[in-house]
């Protein structure tokens, strides 16, 4: 890793829906080269933290600064023209459209440079390298798809816009362990890449043990934050996130 | 009513169906982006042959170069429409969207009738004059041909736009998935005016191309504009090859019917197919199982 830069800094930012205060007052950052993970129960607002930075909602308080530029409230395309992409909840896939378009869109933001399509046929390979699936579906309509191989398209589009952030929302959400476990040996494969990464994930066992550092979540605040390790050792993670608690009152 | 009769039925179907494909298509374009019916579609008819006459007759401006500019003019009014009427919705609800759409149709006919009155124009010369074809006791007029040769680049043009090109892609994207869109860094708010400048596009070449046949007036969009919603609908606002199909359908319907019963029926037939599909099979005669937009 390179001499450690901040690649995203959020500061006391507070975040909602309409009316509804959801963030109040929340402060993460992560270096370039990390993968962080943000974990809590559900309605921590995880995926609301992700969407302010995204630019699919405007913090209603503090600031957003994404390598050294101040990206608060922009909107999503101007995020990801900055590079910054989101793979969302429920992954939000164009279901119609086949596996090759999608792809192809997941590059729209770039800019029409003349090596683009140089650019474009790299990172085409370096995806269907990483997901040899998605290679023999290329026009099969997304929608086809098995959840597994739909949120690893979710991932490939992201990943074609070049973005120096990826933010992933659950990505093991609704999916078998098999699956779950490639999933994450993609991850792995992109940390080791130098890709950074934010992640929200409802399994704090599994995000702790692909990730440098985690954020705890609770009620629109950050309760505890440290290395990946730091937190995988809590008392307090260890009971209320990773179910040990559960499991020592059922040995008893 | 002999063979012969059936078959002059058929082309004059064929004829006023593709108009209505036109506008089928107008309404199908502009309900892919932003979900919402266009009703002021047959205004936008209305101005390419009101234009279009305007330009010719009073401006003295050639068939084609004053064809052309009643096109890029509404096409002009059409993106004005958008962006002065449509966009400042910021939260898109339809219902509201679908009120300002009649409010605007209202006002482009009423503004129409000020500025230019309320008696019908002159008709425009024929695009290639000359006498009618017949064919096996068949008469086709001339426009005919050409109302179907632009319906038939249209629809080609626009399938090529929407599975070839970027743009055409994103406008494809927004249409399935609007967040997603914006996730990948598409301006869907410009793919929404796109659409409101094709689908006025649509609308004006549709309005010139008729023009040597029926003379403009400024009241001549609403039945128009409705039997083109029926036509959309009936091709289940789809792609447009579905468009297309629901407005020849329509077309060929509208005349075979008025030839078996009477002439009278003709009109009413677009609105009994309207409601038929919308109880019967709300997503259209090519609209497939679900809808797919685009
Ligand atoms: N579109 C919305 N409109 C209004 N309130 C919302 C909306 N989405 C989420 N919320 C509320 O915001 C709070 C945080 O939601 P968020 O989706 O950020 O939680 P989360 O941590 O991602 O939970 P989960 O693990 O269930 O995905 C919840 O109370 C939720 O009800
Ligand atoms: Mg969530």
């Amino acid at each position: 890793m390179t001499e450690a830069r901040e690649m995203l800094r959020v500061e006391k930012v507070s975040s909602g829906y309409g009316h509804v205060g959801v963030l109040e007052g929340v402060s993460i950052h992560v270096m370039h080269g990390e993968v962080v993970t943000l974990i809590g129960s559900n309605g921590a607002g995880k995926s609301t933290l992700l969407k302010t930075v995204a630019g699919v909602l405007s913090p209603t308080g503090g600031s957003v600064v994404f390598d050294g530029r101040d990206i608060s409230g922009i909107t999503p395309e101007k995020a990801v023209e900055a590079g910054l992409a989101l793979v969302p909840e429920g992954r939000r896939l164009f279901g119609s459209m086949s596996v090759g378009e999608n792809l192809e869109l997941g590059a729209y933001a770039r800019r029409r440079s003349r090596s683009f399509s140089s650019e474009f046929a790299e990172d085409l390979e370096i995806v269907h390298e990483l997901f040899p699936v998605l290679g023999e579906r290329v026009d099969q309509s997304a929608a086809t798809l098995s959840g597994g191989e739909q949120q690893m398209l979710a991932i490939a589009r992201a990943l074609m816009s070049r973005p120096r952030l990826l933010l992933l929302d659950e990505p093991s959400l609704g999916l078998a362990p098999k699956v779950i476990s490639e999933i994450f040996a993609i991850l792995d494969r992109l940390r080791s890449r130098g890709v950074t990464i934010l992640l929200v994930e409802q399994d704090a066992s599994v995000a702790l043990r692909h990730a440098d550092r985690g954020y705890v979540l609770r009620t629109g605040r950050v309760e505890l934050e440290g290395t990946a390790s730091e937190l995988l050792a809590n008392d307090d993670v260890r009971m209320i996130y990773l179910g040990s608690w559960k499991k020592s009152v059922s040995g008893t | 009513m002999t063979g012969k009769d059936l078959l002059q039925f058929i082309v004059a179907g064929l004829s006023s169906g593709a108009l209505y494909a036109l506008l089928a298509l107008g309404f199908t374009i502009v309900y892919a982006s932003t979900g919402v019916i266009n009703f002021a579609q047959g205004e936008f008819y209305m101005l390419g042959g009101m234009l279009g006459v305007l330009a010719f007759d009073s401006l003295g401006i050639p068939l084609v170069f004053a064809a052309l500019l009643a096109i890029l003019a509404t096409t002009a009014v059409g993106v004005l429409f958008e962006l002065l009427a449509i966009r400042p919705r910021k939260d898109g609800d339809p219902l509201a969207l679908i009120i300002i759409t009649v409010g605007g149709s209202i006002l482009i006919q009423s503004l129409t009738r000020h500025a230019v009155g309320g008696e019908e124009l002159a008709t425009l010369p024929s695009f290639s004059p000359g006498p009618s074809i017949g064919i096996a006791g068949v008469t086709i007029v001339r426009q005919s041909l050409w109302i179907w040769g632009i319906t038939a680049v249209a629809v080609v043009g626009l399938t090529l736009l929407y599975r070839r090109t970027r743009f055409g892609k994103a406008m494809r994207a927004c249409s399935i998935d609007r967040d997603g869109a914006r996730l990948v860094g598409i301006d869907t708010a410009r793919v929404v005016t796109a659409s409101f400048a094709l689908a006025a596009a649509l609308g004006a070449i549709a309005g010139v191309v008729i023009s040597p046949t029926v003379p403009p007036v400024f009241y001549s969009g609403a039945s128009i504009g409705l039997k083109g919603f029926a036509a959309a609908i009936l091709g289940g606002l789809g792609n447009p090859v579905a468009a297309v199909a629901g407005g020849l359908t329509l077309g060929l319907l509208e005349n075979i019917a008025s030839g078996f019963i009477s002439s009278t029926f003709k009109d009413g037939i677009a609105l009994v197919v309207l409601l038929g599909v919308l109880f019967v099979r709300p997503q259209g005669l090519f609209g497939g199982r679900s809808r797919e937009k685009v």
